[in-house]
């Protein structure tokens, strides 16, 4: 498992054991969290799974509990891909696509889980510099041969996180963190169908009145396995043997209903 | 019960396709057509995306199209000569398309005009058969004799050079009205998803005066040759081929066929052409209303990745 973005995971294996993962603490509070499989596997009856995740806030100062409480917000990022958003206009009484943006390298999967919703949580600067809230990504479009975000009411960066919810890969969940005690937290992630393959980052963030206490990264995988995985695989790289044994298929089907079905 | 498509990267309920499959396999056999111009489109609305739709139905209209192309041979009314010339316009056709397809892709046109295909070329073949199956019927009812269309009548390009003579089919014509037909149906076939019988019978029994048994048996090994060859493509240039829905497809459609095939020997030729023509007039209706209609949601989306 090779997973970028998360450079305290081999150590923090080591110290806490494969799946507890601790961020080093600058503050007293530490975070500790374990997801119920780092690896989704896609086989044939695969629809899509839901990944839990729990978590502890470990506190040096026992009787801590601080008076206003505690926030977690999950942010889980799928592996980064690159899409053209393209709008339909009208031309002679036909929708046709005219005008596109390209989004480059941006999450093809994203899900924000927060104890509350996320403008309770902190102030605005706070959520946009963490990147707390599908909206508050940053999302850079290709603008000639630079590329930057544009400002959050873009019609296409709208349109991009509407389509991108409507399929189910982007979500929110303002009430997704339960929390089973004051400082031991639960939450579910929901890995649809289409779910694209890949890493994904799983963030943990622990803030208290509007300040960030404490940070843990850890990811998980999804990927094809088996069958699923062996054919994705044949059909990138051996396309025209893929394609000759396809072929060869039709025909034995056909064959063999022939065969099959003869009335004499 | 739901299967995971391992290159359309979704899950998709196994019964919805294999019904579908059976049912257009059903059609394909009852009126002796590939049935591809109803799949494809059928694939796109439970949301297949339009490039995996495209490259699979092939190898499904491949294996329906063999039990009938095996008939048709056996009894010796597939035009060898006149097939082989056909396909040799039908491979640069479809390789044609299938890059063609791969460019449309690129530049987001591609639902575009296989929409814009679907509605002219289906629109003038479905009414041309609805017409003429009326006037068939009509004439039929007033106890006239049909008429034989054999006029013997020399179009423009019987003076082309290159001539062949096609025994089976009884025609003496140049090779390359005959290598353009099959371009053409090569072509289209590969953008639209199509194996283009209802293009080609149409062609070689109007155009080319072959008799219609042969036309339809020649069409069929045709289509045969050609969706064979398309699949191979389309997984050599786009990656797009799933063999799992493929497989699923086929299946329904070679059982669908088999019973189509007893169907459409119980109803008569110019009723049968009727419904056909209703049907292809039909999706191309349906295909148009999509061009014209305001769409729920005028963004869309696609990985730069997929379109590879």
């Amino acid at each position: 498992m090779n997973c970028t973005g998360v450079g305290g995971f081999g150590f923090g294996a080591l110290a806490l054991g494969a799946g507890l993962l601790a961020a080093a603490p600058a503050t007293a509070e530490r975070l500790v969290t374990s997801a119920s499989t780092h690896r989704v596997l896609i086989s044939s009856n695969f629809t899509g799974t839901d990944l839990v995740l729990f978590g502890a806030i470990e506190d040096d100062d026992t009787p801590s509990s601080r008076a206003s409480g505690y926030d977690i917000v999950v942010t889980v990022r799928g592996p980064a891909r690159t899409f053209v958003t393209r709008r339909k206009d009208r031309v002679l009484g036909l929708w046709v696509n005219m005008d596109s943006r390209v989004f480059i390298e941006v999450p093809s999967y994203l899900a924000v889980l927060s104890s509350r919703p996320p403008a309770k949580i902190a102030s605005p600067e706070f959520l946009r510099r963490l990147r707390i809230g599908v909206a508050n990504h940053t999302l850079p479009q290709q603008i000639g041969s630079d590329f930057a975000d544009v400002v959050p009411q873009d019609p296409f960066r709208v349109a991009f996180l509407r389509v991108k919810d409507n399929e189910g890969l982007f979500n929110e969940e303002p009430q997704g963190i339960t929390f089973l005690t004051p400082t031991l937290f639960r939450t579910t992630v929901p890995i649809p169908g289409s779910a694209p393959t890949g890493n994904y980052e799983v963030e943990t963030l622990l803030i208290s009145t509007g300040k960030l206490i404490a940070r843990e990264t850890t990811a998980i995988e999804v990927v094809k396995t088996g069958f699923e995985a062996l054919v994705a695989q044949e059909a990138h790289d051996h396309g025209f043997a893929y394609g000759l044994v396809t072929a060869l298929l039709a025909l034995v089907t056909g064959f063999l209903a022939t065969f099959i079905f003869r009335r004499d | 019960m739901s299967i995971y498509l391992p290159i359309a990267e979704l899950p998709v309920n196994l019964f919805l396709i294999l019904s579908l499959g059976i049912a257009v396999g059903f059609l394909s056999g009852m009126f002796g057509v590939g049935g591809g111009f109803l799949m494809t489109p059928l694939l796109i609305l439970v949301g297949i995306p339009p490039a995996i739709a495209v490259a699979s139905v092939p190898s499904h209209m491949a294996a329906a199209s063999l039990s009938g192309a095996m008939s048709y041979w056996r009894k010796r009314l597939v035009d060898v000569g006149l097939g082989l010339v056909l396909l040799s316009g039908g491979i640069l056709g479809t390789a044609f398309g299938v890059w063609f397809f791969a460019f449309l892709l690129q530049a987001g046109q591609l639902d575009l005009v296989v929409g814009l295909f679907y509605v002219i070329l289906l629109g003038i073949v479905g009414g041309i058969m609805l017409v003429e199956s009326v006037r068939a019927m009509v004439r039929a009812h007033h106890g006239a004799p049909p008429i034989v269309r054999r006029p013997g009548t020399h179009a423009w390009f019987h003076g082309l050079p290159l001539k062949l003579r096609f025994r089976q089919s009884r025609i003496y014509v140049s090779a390359i009205p005959v290598t353009l037909i099959g371009f053409g149906i090569g072509f289209f076939g590969a953008i639209m998803g199509v194996g283009g019988g209802f293009l080609l019978i149409p062609a070689l029994i109007y155009l080319m005066r072959v008799p219609t048994t042969v036309s339809v048996a020649t069409s069929l090994f045709l289509t045969l040759c050609t969706m064979l060859i398309a699949t191979v493509l389309h997984a050599v240039e786009n990656h797009t081929v799933d063999i799992v829905l493929a497989l699923i497809l086929m299946i329904g459609g070679v059982i669908g066929a088999q019973f189509g095939v007893r169907a459409g020997q119980a109803i008569r030729a110019e009723q049968l052409r009727l419904l056909l023509g209703l049907l292809v007039v039909g999706v191309a209706i349906r295909v148009a209303v999509d061009l014209v209609a305001h769409p729920e949601e005028l963004f869309s989306v696609v990985a730069t990745e997929s379109l590879r």
